[in-house]
């Protein structure tokens, strides 16, 4: 860096201390995501990261993570979904329905489920969009009627078990192509190239970023928290690869992540998205046509739990009318302990995926303890009240 | 009998930055109808709000004295309880509550919370013959005309034993009937000793009713008027509530006025809400390359309604009318269009309509040209950054960077924001409306010359301002609107604020 540079460099670095601050509700959640993890770690005697449960962990809370990616959007966007958990078991019993009574192959049932899953979020969609019904009453309307309808299509029982295919999204590993001894050789590989894409892109960031004099965090400091982040995915890419490798449902889970990040952060809809949620006149005056983009919210919301609904349901390998019960409430709570405001315009899609996983490791690891649900859901609803207190708390003291 | 009943001595109030009043005296005397008049932001409400005690005693120096007593009214029941009763322009009622309950809400007639119906109906029978509105007392609010819900504010206020009641335009809203058995009610209350203080821009009803008149402006007190004494002409009063010099705070500009760019023709709308009320008839304004035309008039005239109508059709419903932009008819009917065509609109009330105040700068300036900083629906945040940096150095917006929030800046850089919204969509015409409400004098000046940049880049500006020496001093040419008309059109030379004066109250008195 030559000495013409340097004075820029310096004048658009912000303190280690005002970084935080202005990021304290993502390093709050993901500091508090780690100590309970520490938590449970010791007082289950280390099962918590045995490479079993950490895999466990993944498939347990792999359909919540992918309903809190179009929750956020929804809470963002001003508004609330109800009834994911009804699609859930809906999109369960209509794919069942295709594949085991109808013997359709996995592809087209899965494409024709997520359409379902998309007419569904447009059908609520379109009373919240265009004719301004409250979105809590449109979508508890549908988590009745949904589920309604997963009797009345599975006929008020059970149906399984699904083909094998099938069953292989939500239970399935990904492949080891090479023999690595006790090592799953490609989870290992995919994990250390994934540790150091993610390195070099934060890498190159802060150096686009300098150079066009562009506020960035102090150089040590984005050193250790990079540093910290790789050696966590290392360390949780190695632990898996000591199992079975990573879960086909993780990789599936991982893309849409990093897809609806670059969506939030990136593109034109999701800024508009928050906007829209900020302030709603003010962004329809200034030429956004926001009766369309609600409307895409929810249609992306329905196919996003038709997945869901799909994963569940293979899971379980068998559809049952009781399937996605109370899903909603975790995918909500999930958006709000990672930081989405109520009144919208605010929420980061890696806060709700922390979110989802500290109501995740809660449920897992007061599972491995023994703790009844009665106690679990006390826990869980004190958690999402202390973090959302948090926020509120953060806020004023600001102000 | 001609005592006081009250004085107000005195009264300055500071908001950071702004003096809103300054030593202003008004001296009411028991049993007479006051009148309160001054243009939009001469310190009328900030007036009646000091004496309601909305803002409390402490906050600005002075003294009230009412029915011979200093008082320190801490909040709004402190006054009511000693007899002071305000009603505002936007009525309190509940819509959803009968009369009865509306006018004893929060004052019920009850016994260990327990409400007296055959009571409360009792009394409001009393009152509402008093106020001569025929409606029964279970009628609810929603259901009655503005008319009769001013009726049941004012029996609503007189349920409270009232001494003064202070009315704060109260016939904007009413049409000539309504407004008439208003004033006559004030009459009456008169004759039975009620004092009323009545704040109104309609200075033939001034005249009619009234014992004195105090004219405001720039929160001083000009003039108090006694009408026995001398005969008060609209003329007297006009020269009074405007008789200031323009100083020089207006940044000059010498720029050549070519071709028309922005022709609206035969614009018509209705009310958004009471469908059947036209509130735009017939409006028909030009704009040329590098000209600033304002438009004039009173609060309530319809030039919000019309610049929003206009842009996107954001305001009314049943819109017709023609608009063209370089002589080429343009369809404006959603905003994304009027945008398109090339119109911007800078609203009057940038908290709720112009920004996102909970995002930053960098966000908020390029929100209505996201398809100028991405490509394919991608952003290019680079790209976003440069622009959101040049504009603000090129506007001097003041703050910590382009990523500061909106909601932590002072007003004249919120609005400096919103305008580099509406210069980076690249307008062909700008709609600015209210653009320096609620800014300080140095950051006006500034918006000022914004103003004559983009006139000097032959653009056309059109301005909607209720502060009449701004028009004046930045105009090449005004319309004056009032009730949804244009009722003139004014050159440079022909403006004073007396002629738009003239022109609003005539057209008032036409009908």
């Amino acid at each position: 860096m030559n000495s013409v540079n340097h004075p820029t460099e310096e004048k658009h670095v912000v303190s280690i201390a005002s970084y935080i601050r202005s990021n304290i509700r993502e390093y709050g959640m993901l500091i508090a995501l780690v100590a309970i993890m520490v938590f449970f770690q010791i007082y289950t005697g280390g099962i918590l990261f045995k490479p079993v449960n950490i895999t466990n962990l993944v498939l347990q809370n792999s359909f919540i993570v992918v309903m809190a990616l179009g929750m956020l959007l929804v809470i963002v966007a001003g508004h609330i979904d109800l009834s994911v958990g009804s699609i859930v078991g809906f999109i369960g019993g209509v794919s069942a329905v295709l594949t085991v009574q109808l013997g359709m192959g996995f592809l087209p049932a899965l494409i024709i489920s997520l359409i379902v899953g998309g007419v569904i979020g447009a059908a609520q969609g379109y009373w919240i969009a265009y004719h301004r019904i409250p979105a809590f009453i449109v979508t508890l309307a549908g988590m009745l009627v949904f589920r309604g309808l997963t009797y009345i299509i599975l006929g008020n029982k059970n149906i399984g078990p699904f083909p094998s295919d099938f069953q292989l999204i939500s239970t399935g590993f990904i492949p080891d192509l090479f023999d690595m001894g006790g090592l799953h050789s490609t989870s290992i590989i995919l994990t250390v190239i994934g540790a150091v894409t993610l390195f070099v892109l934060a890498w190159r960031r802060r150096q686009v970023n300098v150079a066009h004099g562009i506020d960035v965090e102090p150089f040590s400091f984005f050193l250790v928290q990079n540093l910290i982040v790789s050696g966590a995915i290392l360390l949780l890419g190695y632990l898996l690869s000591t199992y079975r490798g990573m879960p086909n449902v993780l990789i599936v889970m991982l893309a849409l992540i990093i897809f609806y990040s670059f969506v939030t952060r990136r593109t034109t809809v999701g800024r508009r998205i928050y906007a829209m949620g900020g302030n709603e006149k003010a962004t329809k005056l200034s030429g956004i046509n926001t009766e369309r983009l609600t409307f895409l919210t929810f249609v992306n919301m329905g196919v996003l739990a038709g997945l869901a609904g799909m994963i569940v349901a293979a899971r379980l390998n068998s559809a049952t009318p009781k399937a996605g019960v109370g899903f909603e409430l975790d995918v909500i709570a999930a958006c709000f302990i990672g930081g989405a405001s109520a009144s919208g315009g605010v929420g980061k899609i890696t806060g709700a995926v922390i979110g989802a996983f500290i109501m995740g490791v809660m449920n897992n690891g007061m599972s491995i303890i023994g703790l009844g649900i009665d106690y679990q859901q006390m826990v869980k609803g004190l958690v999402l009240l202390a973090a959302v207190f948090f926020d509120v708390y953060n806020k004023n003291k600001a102000a | 009998m001609t005592d006081t009943i009250l004085e107000m001595r005195n009264i300055t109030k500071t908001f950071p930055g702004v003096k809103a009043l300054s030593n202003v005296n008004l001296k009411v005397r028991r049993g007479e109808i006051h009148a309160l008049v001054g243009e939009n932001g001469a310190g009328k409400s900030t007036l009646m709000k000091v004496l309601s005690g909305v803002y409390p005693s402490g906050t600005y120096e002075g003294d009230i004295v009412f029915d011979g007593d200093v008082r320190n009214f801490k909040v709004l029941k402190d006054s009511e309880e000693i007899g002071i009763v305000i009603i505002h322009q936007e009525l309190a009622l509940v819509p959803q509550l009968s009369i009865a309950e509306n006018i004893f809400l929060g004052n019920e007639i009850a016994s260990k919370g327990v409400i007296s119906w055959e009571q409360t109906y009792k009394r409001t029978k009393e009152l509402l013959a008093k106020v001569g509105l025929k409606e029964s007392p279970s009628t609810l609010v929603t259901d009655i005309g503005v008319g009769k819900q001013q009726l049941t504010e004012i029996a609503k206020a007189l349920s409270k034993s009232v001494k003064l009641l202070i009315l704060d335009e109260p016939t904007a809203s009413l049409n000539e009937n309504d407004s008439d058995a208003l004033l006559n009610l004030l009459i009456e209350f008169r004759n039975q000793g009620i004092t009323s203080i009545i704040i109104t821009h309609k200075l033939n009803e001034v005249r009619k009713v009234s014992d004195q008149i105090t004219v405001l402006r720039d929160g001083q007190t000009v003039k108090t008027l006694n009408c026995h004494e001398e005969e008060v002409s609209e003329d007297v009063i006009i020269r009074n509530m405007v008789g200031r010099d323009l100083e020089d705070r207006y940044p000059p500009r010498s720029v050549p006025i070519s071709d028309v760019v922005l022709e609206v023709k035969n614009w018509n709308a209705f009310h958004h809400q009471h469908r059947e009320r036209q509130v735009l008839h017939d409006i028909g304004v030009t704009v040329r390359r590098g000209e600033v035309v304002g438009i004039a008039g009173l609060m309530g005239a319809g030039r919000t309604e019309f610049a929003m109508s206009v842009f996107g059709k954001s305001y009314g419903h049943k819109i017709s009318g023609d608009v063209f932009i370089d002589g080429k008819k343009v369809d404006v009917s959603t905003v994304r269009k009027a945008i398109d065509a090339g119109l911007a609109y800078v609203t009057e009330d940038r908290k709720h309509l112009g920004l996102i105040l909970g995002d930053n700068i960098l966000h908020n300036t390029s929100l209505a040209n996201l398809m100028g900083v991405s490509t394919g629906g991608v952003i290019d945040d680079i790209k976003e950054a440069k622009v959101a940096t040049d504009y603000r150095s090129r506007l001097r917006i003041r703050s910590h960077g382009i990523y500061q929030e909106a909601v932590n800046l002072s007003g004249g850089n919120q609005q400096k924001v919103v305008l580099s919204k509406w210069l980076f969509s690249d307008p062909e015409v700008l709609i600015l409306d209210e653009p320096t409400r609620g800014i300080d004098v140095g950051a006006k000046y500034e918006i000022y010359s914004i103003i004559n940049q983009l006139a000097a880049d032959g653009k056309g500006v059109l301005m909607i301002s209720s502060e009449m020496p701004e028009l004046l001093g930045t105009c090449d040419r005004i319309y004056v609107m009032n009730e949804g008309h244009i009722v003139a059109e004014l050159s440079k030379e022909e403006a004073s604020q007396e002629s738009i004066m003239r022109a609003i109250m005539r057209s008032g008195e036409k009908k």
